[in-house]
């Protein structure tokens, strides 16, 4: 921009929007952001009901306190699960897509436009459908050269998430190497750096920092997925809940203190990644 | 077109590949069915949500202290909780809370059905993210710009109708669209509360027919081919009305 006025055209909310909308583009939906007084909100509900619930039990009956205590630790395990899922979906996912996104700046067209279609089309797919597409179509087994490798329920569901991250891996990764300015491979190529190398030794290494950010944000979406498999049927800890609420007999009074207590978990986990990722992104900012 | 029909049950008697929805008029009536009931329930949320973001902007603008509050509280709460917990909320809870109506057969149905229940989590949870759109939309266009148009005769509702309105419009658009394309993505959520949106509908013919590959790659393709022509046609738009120099 050449202009100079004192008049501006637009205030920096706009830029803010903007930078806000490319951010969301790059994970493929809304980015989380959580403040200790979520924390503080879901603290008091859960007291509060389990105080009402316990008001209402009556002397005969187990205290909520206890009853809740009685299932942590089956809890404890189903969550634990969620967050296995998260770790195994994230890995498999960010190999993948790092390799496509890669492919996505190949310089032969046919490498080129492929990973683009593969990454627009797990972009575009609801994650509620590729779980279910994975669910369904994986097979319970497979047979690798005579051996039996059994395919459980949870390995389909990480493998149904690990798809969208993947597609979404992509894009952070072509983004950031497009965001390297094109002097950077101009310089290396004068060093007569070869593309590999350019590629390896000189912009990836400049792309990680960049990538940090929105591949963190990527993981808490991820971690809040991971309770959708409840809806096929994996074990994990919604499932679980639903499962003990209705071995405790349905009482509807412990609704809101189970789910509110499952819900600090999943803020208690995710809390610390939202505020490094708010830190990271204030460091790295990219100062143009 | 019967002839095209009757192709698809050829194809399952030679190869074995069953589109019931073609040859079967009952499927093909719940999967067109499905299919607009998926885009039926995305406009009547985009409506909403948009209605929901204008008035929220509108309030967030208050001088009441209190009415500032709640609209934060609002958009804090369905920003950072699973939509899916909203909706079972929505359904579940709230839905039990209203009291019964006879229906036309003479059963004690609930007042609001479930698709209506959809609508209305699935556009406040849209909503929550178009107040906080307009809301930097409308923030971005500077005083003097106002100014301006009121030293040319425009009056506040003409400034506010044919210059800020405008500009904070192109401003949102990415936003919005980002929104858009998750809102038609969440509509799958439906399912769980058995509305016959797509990926109902295609469950209830697996479960029929035992067709879950053909199904389940079909319900793939339509929802990446809606999508993608969604995101395809708004990138288009957005390119054709951005600021210059604002956004990429």
């Amino acid at each position: 921009m050449s202009s100079t006025t004192d008049l501006p055209v637009l205030l920096p909310a706009a830029q803010r929007l903007a930078e806000r909308a490319r951010r969301e583009r790059e994970v493929g939906g809304p980015i989380p952001r959580l403040t200790a007084r979520h924390g503080a909100w879901l603290a008091v509900i859960l007291v509060f009901s389990a105080g009402a619930a316990g008001a209402q039990a009556g002397a005969a009956q187990e205290s909520v306190l206890s009853i809740m205590l009685k299932w942590t630790p089956l809890l404890f395990q189903g969550f634990i699960f969620n967050l296995a899922i998260s770790f195994l979906a994230m890995a498999g996912g960010t190999a993948a897509g790092a390799l496509l996104g890669i492919w996505q700046i190949s310089l032969l067209p046919p490498v080129r436009a492929g990973s683009w279609l593969v990454t627009q089309f797990f972009r575009n797919a609801p994650w509620l459908v590729l779980l279910f597409f994975c669910m369904f179509l994986l097979p319970f087994q497979v047979e690798i050269f005579g051996v039996v490798i059994p395919l459980p329920d949870w390995i389909k569901a990480t493998f149904g998430l690990s798809l969208p991250v993947m597609a979404n891996v992509s894009e952070i990764v072509r983004g950031a190497i497009q965001s390297i300015p094109s002097g950077q491979w101009e310089s290396a190529e004068s060093l007569a750096f070869n593309r590999r190398q350019t590629l390896w030794q000189i912009i990836l290494p400049q792309c990680v920092k960049r990538m940090l950010p929105p591949w963190m944000n990527l993981y808490a979406i991820l971690t809040m997925a991971t309770v959708l498999a409840s809806v096929v049927g994996v074990s994990e800890v919604m499932t679980l809940t639903g499962q003990v609420l209705s071995a405790e007999g349905g009482r509807t009074d412990l609704l809101v203190p189970f789910y509110s207590y499952i819900l600090l978990w999943f803020f208690i986990y995710c809390y610390p990644i939202a505020r490094l990722t708010v830190r990271l992104e204030r460091h790295f900012v990219v100062k143009t | 077109m019967e002839g095209f029909f009757a192709w698809f049950q050829w194809l399952y008697d030679e190869t074995g590949i069953n589109l019931t929805y073609f040859y079967d008029s009952f499927d093909r009536a719940r999967m067109i069915g499905g299919f607009f009931t998926t885009i039926w329930l995305s406009l009547v949320c985009l409506f909403f949500s948009s209605i929901i973001g204008i008035v929220g902007a509108w309030l967030q603008g208050s001088r009441l202290v209190w009415t500032r509050r709640i609209v934060q509280g609002y958009i804090q709460f369905f920003r950072n909780t699973p939509p899916l917990v909203q909706m079972y909320f929505f359904f579940f809870a709230l839905g039990n809370l209203l009291p019964r109506v006879k229906s036309e057969f003479g059963f004690m149905e609930p007042m609001l059905g479930n698709f209506t229940w959809a609508a209305i989590s699935l556009s406040f949870f849209a909503g929550a993210f178009n107040v906080e759109i307009f809301r930097s939309g409308i923030e971005a266009v500077p005083e003097s710009t106002r100014e301006a148009a009121e030293s040319l005769g425009y009056n506040r509702l003409q400034s506010y109708l044919y210059v800020v309105l405008p500009l904070a419009f192109r401003v949102c658009l990415p936003a919005l669209n980002n929104n858009l394309v998750n809102l038609v993505k969440t509509t799958t959520l439906a399912y769980a509360i058995a509305v016959p949106e797509l990926l109902y509908v295609s469950n209830q013919i697996w479960s029929d027919s035992v067709n879950v590959p053909e199904m389940m790659t079909t319900l793939l393709i339509l929802y990446v081919a809606l999508v993608g022509l969604l995101v395809w046609a708004m990138h288009r738009w957005e390119r054709a009305i951005r600021v210059p120099g604002y956004g990429t």
